[in-house]
């Protein structure tokens, strides 16, 4: 899933336009797998999977698996669908320096949220 | 699309509040019982656009919303640019007690929604006899905190986004894109300090906890409707309340936190039966 986040984001100019301030490496740990996940202006140009040696990031989303995997279904059922719905019920966990995180709310949402839109169901 | 007007008309009301002068903004359609309708933290009465302009709902009832003191289009008090605001649960009795007194209200219906909603717990506990018949919308008793607050009032982030994107993740992901941005955009529009101003109450100093069991959910005609989609004021939380005081509670599928302004006509269907029964009860309060 995270893999196909760059075409998925790059590919909604909506998203990318909310984003267009936004400079940043952020990580994403879906159960052991660690994706490091790089922001230009809004556009994601690298996508880098670990294990990592010494990783550099603003800002960590950590999750099991099956959390993100019920998160990114297309109508995801009462408590998984949104971020603060998943780290309310201690399922995400999300740590380091927050302000980018934080003053771009909306675009991290749609940005994290993006492979619901080839999910199935 | 020819031009007509909605049948809500809006006023501003100038009034002593809490021991000061205060101009507040009260929108009303509607007519019969009078239906009081408090808005969500960081919010306004627009919430309820879709009541005032639901005819199922104003044949019967007078519903009216206020915007709370700092939000909306009613201004914070003079002064306001040297204080931190603070909603306390004593301040927001006693606001919406004068407000409806100042309205002329005979034991209206009251409806709240999220910090409305946990303020009607006190209406419930503390001033039953003065309404009709209380309306609970995700009520909890309680929220503990689960992200740092200060994020929505500091310079280096813009208020208008963060908040908008703090509350985005509670709208039911089934609510229509236009009603869903509607109701955020009332959230980008709120004052500088003022969601987290009312999260003081929500979170802090609002905590009912110790005194549900002492509601009596029956006599105060208390109902209870909260949203599946509701993180904050979780299932759960609505339904102990029901069980624990005899309220009714009925949880609506299909909606989130904000079910008047995100999804109206599917909250309305949840509401009508609420509407009716309070209509078929007689309008005295039992001795």
């Amino acid at each position: 899933m995270i893999e196909r986040l760059a075409e998925l984001v790059n590919a909604d100019a909506q998203v990318v336009r909310r984003g267009r301030f936004v400079n940043t490496t952020f990580l994403v740990e879906v159960g052991d797998n660690g994706y490091l996940i790089r922001i230009a202006d809004g556009r994601i140009v690298a996508i880098t999977p670990g294990p990592f040696i010494t990783p550099n990031y603003s800002f960590a989303l950590r999750a099991p698996r099956d959390a993100w995997q019920t998160f990114w279904q297309k109508l995801p059922p009462p408590g998984f669908n949104d971020l603060f719905a998943l780290f309310k019920r201690g399922l995400l966990k999300i740590e380091g320096d927050l302000h980018p995180f934080m003053a771009n709310l909306l675009y991290f949402k749609d940005v994290l949220a993006a492979p619901r839109k080839e999910a199935a169901r | 699309m020819s031009p007509r007007f909605e049948p809500i008309v809006g006023r501003y009301l100038n009034m002593e509040l809490l021991g000061r002068p205060h101009r507040l903004y009260v929108e009303e359609a509607g007519q019969g019982i009078p239906l009081l309708c408090l808005h969500t933290a960081g919010s306004d009465g627009r919430q309820y656009r879709g009541l005032m302009n639901d005819a199922r709902v104003t044949a019967n009832y007078r519903v009216i919303a206020f915007d709370m003191p700092w939000h909306g289009k009613s201004s914070p008090p003079a002064g306001w640019q040297n204080e931190e605001y603070r909603l306390t649960s004593r301040d927001y009795v006693r606001m919406i007690l004068e407000i409806s007194a100042a309205l002329e209200l005979e034991r209206p219906v009251v409806m709240g929604c999220s910090i409305g909603g946990r303020i009607v717990l006190y209406l419930a506990h503390e001033h039953a006899e003065k309404f009709r018949a209380i309306i609970g919308l995700e009520s909890s008793p309680h929220v503990a905190p689960y992200y740092d607050v200060s994020w929505l009032h500091r310079p280096d982030v813009h208020g208008g986004e963060v908040c908008a994107g703090v509350v985005s993740g509670l709208i039911s992901p089934t609510a229509p894109e236009t009603e869903r941005w509607e109701t955020l955009w009332h959230y980008m529009q709120s004052g500088p300090g003022v969601f987290k101003g009312d999260l003081h109450f929500y979170k802090v100093d609002g905590d009912i906890r110790d005194k549900v069991d002492e509601i009596d959910g029956r006599s105060a005609n208390l109902y209870l409707l909260t949203g599946e989609y509701d993180y904050s004021c979780t299932s759960e939380a609505t339904l102990d309340i029901g069980r624990r005081t005899g309220a009714e509670a009925v949880i609506m599928k299909g909606l989130g936190h904000f079910p008047m302004s995100e999804e109206p006509a599917r909250f309305v269907s949840y509401l009508l039966p609420v509407l009716e029964k309070i209509r078929a009860r007689p309008a005295v309060a039992a001795e």
